[in-house]
């Protein structure tokens, strides 16, 4: 029984990943086939270093994220700290507000952001693509950091003020060094993330501005280059361990 | 006594949500007094204080500080300092830099505010913690670094929240007789929140008892045990056995099924009053010779005294005393005229008991 | 979309807006006489308005104009026939000229098309058999793990947390390259002498891409609950005599059901919602609604964006439905869905 337990859970999980290792292990493949094992060789990383669309969509995409994840990460925990001194009523208004992008389905977030830059005229882009990322972001840092500050001692803000410091220097020197490690896990996360997707970014950006995810994408429909491979194997990666990384913060943090 | 007013509340009113928490407070605090605000949970005695630290602001009515109003100023512009609850330390700084917080954003020399958290350390008795974690403090030493650190500030006025509601028994009958030397010793107003009754008796110059959002009376210790206002004030400061009665007359009492001489006038003929006895204060007497007699129902040993619960007919009397007398007996109950305090009724239901946090 | 124009009404309430936030942020500094923390969550505030709930109205205010910005009710009578657009964009007496030609409707290309209907009922088919597979495969996968006896349960869950983070477009393509006529499955299939099949392209592909995408929304919100479970419960059900199976489906089960509905609802929305799986997987065989709303946007017509409006208001209007109806069975969000 405990054998055949075991072995069920093993299917499931190869099921799972599988896919990946397979297209890791392409990706060091010297042939062009999928199938066939020509020997180990870093040539598809070498062309995808070389492809200057590629390169392009890379430093787009990390400059999305780094930008992306800084400000969803200022705004988010300004918010936070905001929205945990609120009274029960606003407090609750907000973070049901804060809630529907995370609830609502990308396509539909992605979308909803197209049709407000059509309304306003504003040309779809790089810019249109940084405000829908620090859309998406700041629910999550927002999620990062209210546990820590539900954590605080709750008068330790009013003990600054009470001992002659203004608001902005209680902000800065007591309520901020006390939820570090909670805005720490939501920056990376918010670069995780941004990192990550790829629905939103589609609706929210022009052909023109691509990041990996949008590129890939249209890459992937005319069928799959063994360069993408080698993009998809290091952006799982990344991925992994970033996630891994932020996974291991926020189980210490409880 | 009246010029040296340090703060005066007029006519504070507070709401939340609808709710009032302080209807129309006026109160007066003089410089170098121990005042104690002492009421149960939701009496509105943290609101007060908070008002006073400038933490809340309230819905109407006036702060005044030295003889300005200081209802707009935010807190760090106060001349009053702070300890909370909980002590709130900063976690993220060592005892030294808690204590010399507030001295470093008034810009003070180096060396001056090192000579002063030193001397702080030694007040609390604390010297050789200053590089110490404050989590790695007990309870009893964090308490001291959150007065040391208020302290160091030379407020005019020290708010003080149930400093030392999260400390053991022992610790905080220790904590009582030190905060009180070192107001003497300072010459500091402290404004102390407590619900601890024998807390406030014990420390306060003055106790000002609050209930539902009003202030019922003011006092010095002695004067609200022995002269409560009326019965919530009886029965919150000290044990007490309150009795519905009539005022016959001036100086005679009908309560309890017979009259008792009194010390009391003023307050009419014929009229409904509550009467208030402490337990210490009935005298167990011969059957014969008692004002009212009863069965005793239970006695319990409390250390110094039996207490003793009596079954007096229409009545039930609690009763303190040095000798027992055994269960099922019958004793006589008398009281001499001085212990009979008589109060005005209360007319009307109590106000609601919440307070919004 | 060049020619696309800012009603007039649309500028004053952007300005009359972003005025009343300021002043609205201006009285409450000034009632509190003074800087109070909850100042500091007003850019987010702003933000809020600005980029999730505006967007959101505007969806509406698309779905319920034509091009030109008026009232009209056409988009959802287009989402009922997608032909009637173009049947009103035909002049009567042209339609008239054709009909009197002896063409019919049908011959023009002109009849009721219902296609928007059907792939909205194929795509809650899809999601549905989704989520049921999900249910059956997660389900007990995340009970072994919870077993207090399986002392790697805890480290393997993280091998299910990953993937519901991780891209699902890179984990399509992952699969795709194996289920790929040269793939490697195929190419496995050949060496045992089955032969190669044509494993892309088609509806079972697109399910079990579904599948793989989101399995690992199914396990974790189970896992959760199962793994909070006091085992005393099921200690003390056997203690009063029931056996291994009647632990089971007196107690685990109903117990959670919290898990099994924030499960049901986080592969189910996803499901009906996706466009690339069934467009990479799909090879633009198979459609789903996600697909038919991603193909009126990247459509050049106008009128495509105000009908896709209009799609797209009617997922939010089932989300919305099937998000209210799990908070009533898990108001407390046992299951742990979102993180």
């Amino acid at each position: 029984m405990k054998f055949i337990k075991r072995f069920y859970l093993g299917l499931v999980l190869a099921f799972l990943y599988i896919p990946i290792v397979v297209l890791i292990v392409q990706s060091f493949n010297a042939g062009k086939s999928r199938a066939k094992w020509e020997g180990f060789s870093f040539r598809w990383y070498e062309e995808l270093f070389k492809d200057p669309n590629i390169m392009n969509s890379l430093v787009i995409t990390l400059a999305i994220a780094v930008l992306a994840s800084l400000f969803a990460t200022i705004i988010g925990t300004l918010a936070a700290i905001g929205i945990h001194a609120m009274k029960r009523r606003p407090q609750h208004l907000m973070l049901t507000l804060n809630n529907i992008p995370m609830t609502m389905p990308d396509i539909v977030t992605g979308i909803s952001l197209m049709l407000l830059f059509i309304f306003t005229q504003v040309e779809r882009g790089f810019v249109t693509m940084l405000l829908a990322h620090i859309t998406f972001d700041v629910p999550y840092v927002i999620l990062s950091v209210m546990p820590k500050l539900k954590q605080m001692n709750k008068n330790t803000y009013e003990a600054a003020l009470d001992l002659g410091a203004t608001p902005m220097y209680a902000l800065f020197h007591v309520i901020l060094p006390q939820v570090m490690p909670g805005v720490i896990t939501g920056a990376m996360l918010a670069f995780t993330l941004s990192l990550d997707d790829f629905t939103i970014s589609y609706f929210t950006t022009s052909p023109l501005v691509q990041n990996l995810s949008t590129l890939i994408y249209s890459q992937a429909r005319k069928g799959i280059k063994p360069t993408m491979n080698a993009l998809s194997a290091l952006m799982f990666v990344a991925l992994l361990v970033l996630l891994l990384v932020v996974n291991k913060r926020t189980a210490e943090e409880e | 006594m009246e010029e040296q007013r340090l703060i005066t509340l007029e006519n504070i009113f507070k709401q939340y949500d609808g709710t009032t928490v302080l209807d129309h407070i006026n109160l007066y605090i003089r410089k170098k007094e121990f005042v104690t605000l002492l009421g149960p949970s939701g009496c509105g005695k943290t609101t007060t204080l908070r008002i006073i630290g400038g933490f809340e602001t309230a819905d109407s009515g006036r702060v005044i500080f030295d003889g300005k109003d200081i209802s707009g100023i935010p807190p760090y512009k106060r001349r009053v300092n702070t300890v909370f609850q909980k002590y709130a330390l900063f976690p993220h700084l060592n005892v030294r830099d808690n204590i010399a917080f507030g001295l470093k954003l008034k810009k003070m020399p180096k060396d001056e505010i090192n000579r002063k958290v030193d001397y702080m350390l030694d007040l609390v008795n604390l010297k050789g913690y200053g590089k110490r974690g404050v989590d790695s403090l007990s309870g009893g030493q964090q308490q001291r670094i959150a007065i040391a650190r208020a302290l160091v500030n030379e407020p005019e006025v020290l708010l003080l929240d149930e400093p030392l509601g999260a400390l053991d028994l022992k610790l905080r009958k220790e904590m009582q007789l030190e905060l009180k030397a070192m107001q003497q010793r300072l010459g500091i107003t402290f404004l102390y929140v407590t619900h601890d009754q024998e807390e406030a008796l014990t420390m306060s110059d003055t106790i000002v008892v609050m209930h539902g959002g009003k202030i019922l009376q003011i006092g010095t210790p002695k004067s609200i045990y022995d002269e409560p206002k009326n019965a919530f004030v009886a029965n919150f400061i000290g044990e007490s056995n309150i009795f519905p009665g009539t005022m016959i007359k001036d100086e005679l009492v009908h309560f309890c099924g017979a009259d008792f001489p009194c010390v009391d006038s003023g307050f009419g003929e014929d009229k409904p009053v509550d009467v208030v006895v402490r337990p210490e204060d009935v005298l167990l007497v011969g059957e014969d010779v008692g004002q009212v007699t009863g069965v005793i129902k239970s006695v319990l040993f409390k250390g110094v005294h039996y207490e003793m619960i009596i079954d007096a007919g229409h009545s039930i009397w609690k009763v303190h005393s040095t000798t027992m007398q055994p269960e099922g007996s019958r004793v006589g109950l008398a009281v001499v005229p001085f212990n009979i305090h008589i109060m005005h009724r209360m007319e009307e239901a109590q106000p609601q008991e919440e307070e919004a946090k | 979309m060049t020619n696309f124009k800012v009603p007039v009404w649309g500028y004053w309430m952007m300005g009359i807006g972003f005025a009343a936030f300021v002043a609205l942020l201006i009285a409450y500094i000034h009632k509190n006489r003074g800087f109070r923390r909850p100042v500091f969550a007003s850019p987010y505030v702003l933000w809020l308005i600005v980029f999730t709930v505006i967007p959101c109205f505007l969806v509406a205010y698309f779905s319920f104009t034509d091009p030109q910005g008026h009232f009209t009710l056409d988009n959802f009578k287009n989402f009922w026939d997608s032909n009637y657009n173009a049947r009103k964009a035909i002049a009567p007496e042209d339609l008239k000229m054709y009909q009197d030609m002896g063409l019919s409707l049908e011959d023009l290309g002109l009849a009721r098309d219902s296609i928007n209907i059907d792939t909205l009922v194929f795509s809650l088919w899809m999601a549905f058999l989704c989520t049921a597979i999900c249910l059956l495969l997660g389900y007990p996968a995340a009970h072994i793990m919870a077993d207090r006896e399986f002392k790697l349960g805890p480290t393997l869950v993280i091998l299910f947390v990953v993937p519901m983070w991780m891209n699902f477009l890179l984990r399509t393509i992952a699969l795709m390259s194996l289920l790929e006529d040269g793939g490697l499955l195929n190419t496995f299939f050949e060496w045992i002498g089955i032969g190669r099949q044509k494993l892309l392209n088609n509806i079972p592909a697109v399910q079990v891409g579904m599948i793989y995408n989101f399995l690992p929304f199914m396990v974790f919100p189970i896992y959760n609950v199962l793994n909070k479970m006091d085992y005393k419960l099921s200690e003390a059900a056997m203690d009063l005599g029931c056996n291994k199976w009647q632990v089971f489906y007196k107690v685990t089960l109903p117990l959670s059901v919290p898990g099994v509905v924030s499960g049901i609802t986080m592969v189910f929305m996803p499901a009906v919602t996706t466009f690339y799986i069934s467009r990479l997987l799909g090879g633009g065989k198979v459609q789903l609604f996600g697909d038919l709303i991603e193909a009126k946007f990247l459509s050049t017509s106008l009128n495509e964006w105000n009908v896709g409006s209009a799609l797209s208001l009617v997922m939010m209007i089932l989300i919305l439905l099937s998000l209210g109806l799990l908070n009533k069975v898990d108001p407390d969000n046992e299951g742990g869905g979102m993180v």
